[in-house]
């Protein structure tokens, strides 16, 4: 069973001195994620926040490789990358076994990067990919994404005396993913230490590609105090806005039920990009929202349930 | 501008080495400040994972530290905030099971 | 040591990439390349190479995954032509920034809209500025040789920048000719290993590719980048020096035919240069003194040696296969400007011509040069040939 120890005691592959938001809650994602892999890892990593943040030329918060190329094709570089690896590998360049990763934001990969994503999934490549979700464009100011949820106020889709926000629910991008037959995908968040690093282990021992999504609160964007982004990853997960669930060959498998789910409002509040959902006129989208969340909770228990494969 | 690097010295292309930001101190950056009380830690390690600036150290302790209920930490304890990198983001006093931290405003 | 096989121009191009062997090849089919792509994937499943290939889903994640390939340490390549440069034309100016050394057969094809899968220049054009070394090929014959020697250009420390190399779509990639290949062990020693410095691959040492340079360190970046770009133009002829011991042929930065004592040139690329030689041989033979200059070197542009070929000329006709939409058309900007700097000027014209595929006649050919012969010129008018209407 791991513990803490597992991943303070490794040397650091992300570095400080990176320009993050106070608060951010990439860092330690990728902290978290980095420390389960038993092997280097080589990185790829979409345009977004964390490439942003992390390598302000002359500066780099990485000490492991890494790559960058642009916005939606991370998926596609770290398929070139397995694919010079094993090359390597059979003509006797590289002796070493090494873990691939690709990382977007949810932009990057919802959106713009779905594409790459999906063949480099249907390919079969051994890399694992993760998207660290906080539900829009944050690094260039909050503007609406695939990712981002039925009520949410954008920059581009802001809320307004004609508008409650974003009209349409968010994609599910764990099934989405699911459906290419990979053998693990999973759905984690940013407090849940633990459970992210077990899923990261899965993931980076996987034989096959593999997929992370992990929630990933975004202070300065959602609009909270910086000291409480783990306390909204909690919340996200206490009243099911976020399952942590696992899909392991086709088969869901939830890995935290809430013996008494909260109410989506205690989520949504304090969150400036939900401010205008407790408006009175808005009442309806809140009782929408929870009408979603319980029914999407209901259909995934019963697919856990029934053993159908995704 | 006069001190960073003309065309002829920066290194090739886009290529950097490894971990240069730990020469940017993005310490400046916090108006509040976290005043750790030892005597009140398990060294659970939470705030240490937590910490978006990786700015709480740690250390291998054989002989161990003393914390809460003056009990003997052995094994991973973490050490004083690295202020040279610590924003002040509050994270670690919110996280804390404990208490034993607690964001003081800096002094001007 | 060598043999000669009838192959089309996309098969030389697979059949340089067999002899270079690279460690990944990515593949994304569009007429009228994928017979290069396919030519090769026969290769990889017969084991005569013992290439990673992967048969991606757009050319965008074709030219990234072959970034992704080459900055891990590979060497890596991909093919394409028109809609596929176009799409893939962010990460075609991405390449040059990161210097990978990525050597790319392009089939040049007409861009959309309208679309059309025939043979014109307007692909290539689009990406000058992007800082690829730019070479073309009249032939299958060149489009074999070429691939070598561009794969040590792009290769070399003094370089180490992406290599285009063009030949016309269809007229070359799919019409067969007799092709000399020369033997597989003298190319793979030509060829050598790639001098890895700096690659992901080489976890021991960790670097971080293609960071963010704000407004304090881009310029300087680009500054290099343009260096590096300049010191191939030296670099190409050091190479092709090389090359010629093996092949016996040269390997100049364009080719002059008959122009050294010629009134009347014409200046064109890859195919139609085949046919203007014929022309011109006829016309030598009634007497008449006009030739014919070829460039093979497009980026960097060789103004100084063009300039020098054609001091002494006294009209130039130009023909370009694209229109460069509100402005002088590409090949004719280049050798006006080449020319600025000279005190007695040659008269200079330009011709549009084959677009879309649409042939060139040898009557059409002889036309122009009877109308550069009797100074028939006028820099004002955009000539066409073979336009109805």
């Amino acid at each position: 069973m791991p513990t803490l120890n597992d991943i303070v005691s490794k040397p650091d592959l992300l570095v400080s001195g990176h320009r993050m938001c106070a608060g951010c809650g990439i860092a330690p994602i990728i902290k978290t994620i980095l420390a389960a892999s038993d092997k280097p890892v080589i990185i790829a990593n979409n345009t977004g926040c964390l490439e942003v943040v992390t390598t302000i030329y002359p500066y780099t918060s990485w000490s492991a490789p890494w790559m960058h190329l642009t916005f939606e094709n991370s998926a596609a570089v770290a398929a070139g990358i397995e694919a010079a690896y094993k090359a390597f590998r059979k003509r006797g360049k590289i002796d070493k076994e090494v873990n691939i990763l690709a990382i977007g934001g949810d932009g990057g990969t919802y959106d713009i990067g779905v594409q790459a994503l999906s063949g480099a999934l249907e390919r079969g490549h051994k890399f694992m990919y993760v998207v660290y979700d906080n539900e829009g464009y944050m690094n260039t100011g909050n503007q609406r994404s695939g990712a981002t949820p039925y009520g949410a106020s954008t920059t581009t889709v802001p809320a307004g005396k004609e508008s409650i926000g974003k009209p349409q629910w968010r994609k599910n991008i764990v099934e989405i993913v699911a459906a290419h037959r990979i053998p693990y995908a999973a759905q984690a968040t940013v407090h849940q230490t633990l459970d992210l690093f077990k899923k990261a282990q899965k993931g980076f021992n996987a034989d096959g590609p593999s997929f992370l999504a992990v929630l990933q609160p975004c202070t300065t964007n959602w609009a909270y105090d910086p000291s409480l982004t783990m306390k909204y990853s909690r919340l996200a997960v206490e009243t099911n806005f976020w399952p942590l669930y696992e899909v392991e060959n086709g088969r869901i498998h939830i890995n935290f039920k809430p013996r008494e789910r909260k109410p989506i409002e205690e989520f949504l509040k304090g969150q400036t990009r939900f401010k205008h959902l407790f408006k009175p006129e808005n009442g309806h989208v809140i009782s929408e929202m929870q009408r979603m969340i319980d029914e999407e909770w209901a259909r995934i228990l019963k697919l856990e349930e029934s053993e159908v494969r995704i | 501008m006069s001190d960073k690097k003309g065309y002829k010295e920066i290194e090739r292309g886009t290529i950097l080495p490894a971990g240069t930001s730990r020469e940017y101190k993005t310490g400046g950056w916090k108006v509040l400040k976290p005043v750790f009380d030892p005597a009140k830690c398990t060294h659970c390690m939470l705030c240490v994972v937590f910490c978006p600036d990786m700015a709480i150290p740690v250390i291998e302790s054989k002989e161990g530290i003393q914390g809460k209920g003056g009990k003997v930490y052995k094994g991973w304890v973490r050490c004083e905030t690295n202020f040279d990198y610590c924003k002040g983001c509050g994270i670690c006093e919110v996280e804390c099971p404990t208490e034993a931290i607690k964001m003081e405003r800096e002094g001007f | 040591m060598s043999i000669v096989k009838s192959l089309t121009g996309a098969q030389a191009a697979a059949e340089a990439m067999r002899q270079i062997n690279p460690d990944v090849v990515v593949a994304y089919p569009i007429t009228p390349q994928t017979p290069i792509v396919e030519y090769f994937a026969e290769f990889v499943a017969n084991g005569i190479v013992n290439t990673e290939t992967i048969p991606v889903e757009s050319e965008h994640s074709a030219l990234s995954a072959a970034v992704g390939a080459s900055a891990a340490g590979a060497r890596a390549m991909c093919a394409t032509s028109s809609q596929g440069l176009a799409l893939m034309w962010e990460i075609v100016a991405a390449t040059p920034g990161l210097r990978l050394p990525i050597v790319m057969p392009l089939v040049n094809r007409a861009l959309s809209a309208p679309i059309n899968i025939h043979c014109d220049h307007s692909d290539v054009m689009g990406t000058l500025t992007l800082g690829w070394i730019q070479i073309f090929c009249e032939n299958a014959q060149e489009a074999y040789e070429h691939m070598l020697l561009a794969l040590r250009l792009a290769e070399d420390e003094r370089v180490l920048l992406p290599v285009m190399v063009n030949q016309d779509g269809f007229i070359t990639s799919h019409a067969v000719e007799p092709v000399k290949i020369y033997d597989d062990e003298t190319i793979k020693k030509f060829i050598g290993e790639r001098k890895l410095n700096r690659y992901l691959l080489d976890v021991d040492h960790p670097f971080t590719v293609g960071p963010l340079a704000l407004t304090d360190y881009y310029f300087e970046i680009k500054k290099q980048q343009e260096d590096a770009i300049y010191a191939a133009k030296s670099v190409y002829l050091e190479i092709g020096k090389e090359l010629s011991s093996i092949t016996g042929k040269g390997y100049p930065y364009f080719e002059e035919y008959k122009a050294s004592d010629a009134e009347a040139i014409i200046i064109t690329l890859n195919s139609t240069a085949g046919t203007v030689k014929d022309v011109v041989d006829e016309m030598r033979n009634e007497g008449k003194r006009v030739g014919m200059i070829k460039p093979i070197l497009f980026r960097p542009f060789p103004y100084a040696e063009v300039r020098e070929a054609l001091k002494n000329v006294s009209s130039v006709g130009v023909f370009d296969r694209s229109i460069a939409f509100g402005a002088y058309a590409p090949l004719y900007s280049e050798v006006r400007n080449a020319l600025y700097d000279l005190p007695k000027k040659p008269k200079i014209q330009s011709y549009i011509y084959g677009l879309g595929g649409r042939d060139i006649f040898k009557s059409e050919i002889r036309f122009s040069f009877n109308e550069l012969l009797d100074g028939k010129v006028d820099p004002n008018i955009q000539n066409y040939l073979g336009l109805r209407g």
